[in-house]
């Protein structure tokens, strides 16, 4: 029995990410909740939440429009920004290519949509980030369009709701990308001034400038199962205390525990919860 | 014949006064914001030109220099009768944080900064200048006590950062943060930074959101440690000194890129060396940008405030 256990545990160990990508690019995934080996199909009609364990593997910022808005889609807005390299920045890679690759990869100028549409017959402006876009992350171009987003739906009272997906806040654009912390807290406040609700949603993961800034300062925080929201990402925590975290720390279920969510809401309920709250604020 | 160093200056200070004068004007015409940032770029080659200073990596140890001035210091050098206000009304008092009633050359204003600790013994206490929750939320209530009653804020910024450790993460630091600065956009009284070492990502930029921001010539700026970004990037800490010159985080960079408005010189071999100097050259700024910014009625002073942070960024726009 023992030793069966332990064979078994060895044959399930998470493979390297290499060996993974190949597996996900096959007609199976391996579910990171219950182990399960998942047939894609179902996965996708399932909005990619584990039919067995309702595990909720990452949504793209297309897919995330797709599930919100109402037949009839949405229009897109400051899909023409792109970054310039302010820093002119070189690591192992210039980082034009990298923005040139990921732009190609994913057909978005950056990572982030701002869109405006129909949720539940209600007007509403949308952002939704994109982390397969450089991990998410928010340089000038995030920054501008979250800012942007806050004033368009401040100028036309509409709600605004911004899903996150982020590591937080991109390191290639140096201080310019911190100063965006500071850009779309400054529009948040206006836009709290003038009685126009915002929701946001956290997802898997959302962390650093992100977290630091519009995606907890929401009218209402939401986060979906299991996602891991933080300041500081958990390997910078590990290295700096020298100990293991605990089981669960940063996700979700931690957070509203220690009162930093207002709820968590399974994927299959967003919508409908995103309008149940707006109609209590302006019904 | 080379230019003098005085005329140098003097052309520096010429340009920008230019500035000054063209930031508040410019709005969202793109020739007016070219032209800035050319301004910028010919003050920044200037000040090269004299100083041919430090590397960028350099600058980054001067600013952790063991000996360097910290808020304290400055507070003992500035400020007359400094009362501190201890606590966030909510969990307890962070000592990384300081903040404190004081008076500025006549001026009551109130005084908010990191502060890290001279030797192993007052570090365990003042967590290295690193703070937790508690301490940005002690800092936006002295901050809004200050607003209360129509003071000024003076902050000073030096820190590695917030801190990274589970009981920050459970009391909710990046929502302390996130809070700090969309507050600190809407304060309704004047709001003066001060960079004196380290400008360590948003558990900087907590207490940063301001109408003057000044930094001091060695001291550094940026989203991530150069060390952290070395590892991240170059998947090598010992990379640290080439990340520091590729993020740009240098006083005169961040100048060049419209982040901060003025440097503020330090003595010879850096602010360790003559804290006294360094000091006077501070309150100088401090002084100037004061009798700029209180002139101004609180809607003219938060607008400002919003479109000096609205215009940063640059980017693409198709
Ligand atoms: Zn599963």
């Amino acid at each position: 029995m023992s030793t069966w256990f332990q064979r078994e545990r060895k044959a399930i160990e998470t493979p390297p990410e290499e060996e993974r990508r190949v597996r996900t690019e096959g007609l199976w995934v391996k579910c990171d909740g219950c182990r399960a080996t998942i047939w894609k199909k179902d996965l996708e009609q399932n909005n990619q939440v584990c039919p067995k364990c309702e595990h909720h593997f990452r949504l793209s910022a297309p897919k995330r429009l797709e599930l919100l808005f109402d037949e009839g889609g949405w229009v897109e807005h400051d899909s023409e920004l792109a970054s310039s390299d302010p820093l002119g920045f070189v690591d192992t890679r210039p980082y034009t290519q990298r923005l040139r690759d990921a732009q190609e990869k994913l057909g978005m100028s950056d990572a982030i949509l701002t869109v405006e549409g129909r949720l539940n017959g209600r007007s509403i402006v949308c952002c939704s980030m994109e982390f397969a876009f450089i991990g998410g992350s928010m340089g000038a171009v995030v920054g501008e369009k979250v800012t942007r987003a806050m004033e368009l739906a401040a100028e036309k009272k509409i709600p605004l709701v911004i899903v996150s997906c982020s590591g937080g806040a991109r390191m290639m654009e140096g201080v310019i990308s911190l100063m965006q912390l500071a850009k779309v807290s400054a529009a948040a406040a206006r836009l709290d001034e003038c009685g126009v609700p915002f929701i946001s949603v956290l997802t898997d993961p959302t962390t650093g400038g992100v977290t630091a800034s519009y995606a907890l300062l929401g009218d209402l925080n939401i986060a979906e199962p299991g996602a891991l929201i933080g300041f500081a990402g958990p390997r910078v925590i590990e290295q700096t205390i020298r100990q293991k975290l605990p089981k669960g720390f940063q996700r979700a279920e931690f957070l509203i525990e220690h009162g930093f969510l207002d709820a968590i809401v399974h994927r299959r309920e967003l919508k409908s919860y995103i309008a149940n709250a707006l109609d209590f604020f302006l019904s | 014949m080379a230019e003098s160093k005085k005329s140098k200056h003097d052309r520096i200070e010429r340009l920008e006064k230019d500035v000054n004068q063209l930031e508040p004007l410019a709005g969202s015409d793109p020739g007016a914001k070219k032209e800035i940032r050319r301004i910028r770029r010919e003050i920044t080659e200037l000040r090269r030109e004299m100083l041919d200073g430090p590397t960028a990596w350099q600058r980054t140890l001067l600013a952790r220099h063991p000996q360097r001035p910290y808020m304290l210091d400055y507070v003992r050098l500035l400020f007359e009768g400094f009362s501190e206000i201890h606590g966030d009304r909510s969990f307890g008092d962070d000592a990384a944080i300081v903040c404190g009633m004081a008076r500025f050359r006549g001026r009551a204003v109130m005084v908010v900064g990191h502060q890290k600790g001279r030797d192993t013994r007052e570090n365990l206490t003042r967590n290295w200048g690193m703070p937790k929750p508690e301490g940005y939320r002690k800092a936006l209530r002295a901050m809004k006590l200050a607003a209360k009653f129509h003071r000024p804020v003076i902050t000073f910024v030096d820190t590695m950062g917030a801190y990274p450790g589970i009981d920050a993460e459970e009391r909710g630091q990046a929502e302390a943060i996130a809070r700090n600065l969309r507050e600190m956009a809407r304060l309704p009284v004047p709001i003066i930074v001060n960079i004196t070492g380290e400008g360590g990502s948003g558990g900087a930029l907590a207490i940063a959101v301001g109408d003057r921001v000044h930094m001091l010539e060695n001291s550094i700026y940026s989203v991530i440690s150069p060390e952290g970004c070395a590892s991240i990037l170059w998947r090598d800490a010992s990379q640290a000194d080439r990340a520091a010159e590729a993020m740009k985080i240098t006083a005169a960079d961040l100048y060049e890129l419209g982040v901060i408005d003025e440097i503020v010189p330090e003595p010879p071999g850096g602010a360790h060396e003559n804290p006294e100097e360094t000091a006077r050259e501070l309150g100088r700024v401090i002084e100037h940008g004061l009798d700029e910014v209180t002139k101004l009625k609180a809607e003219e002073l938060v607008e400002r405030r919003y479109q000096k942070f609205r215009r940063m960024g640059h980017f693409f726009a198709g």
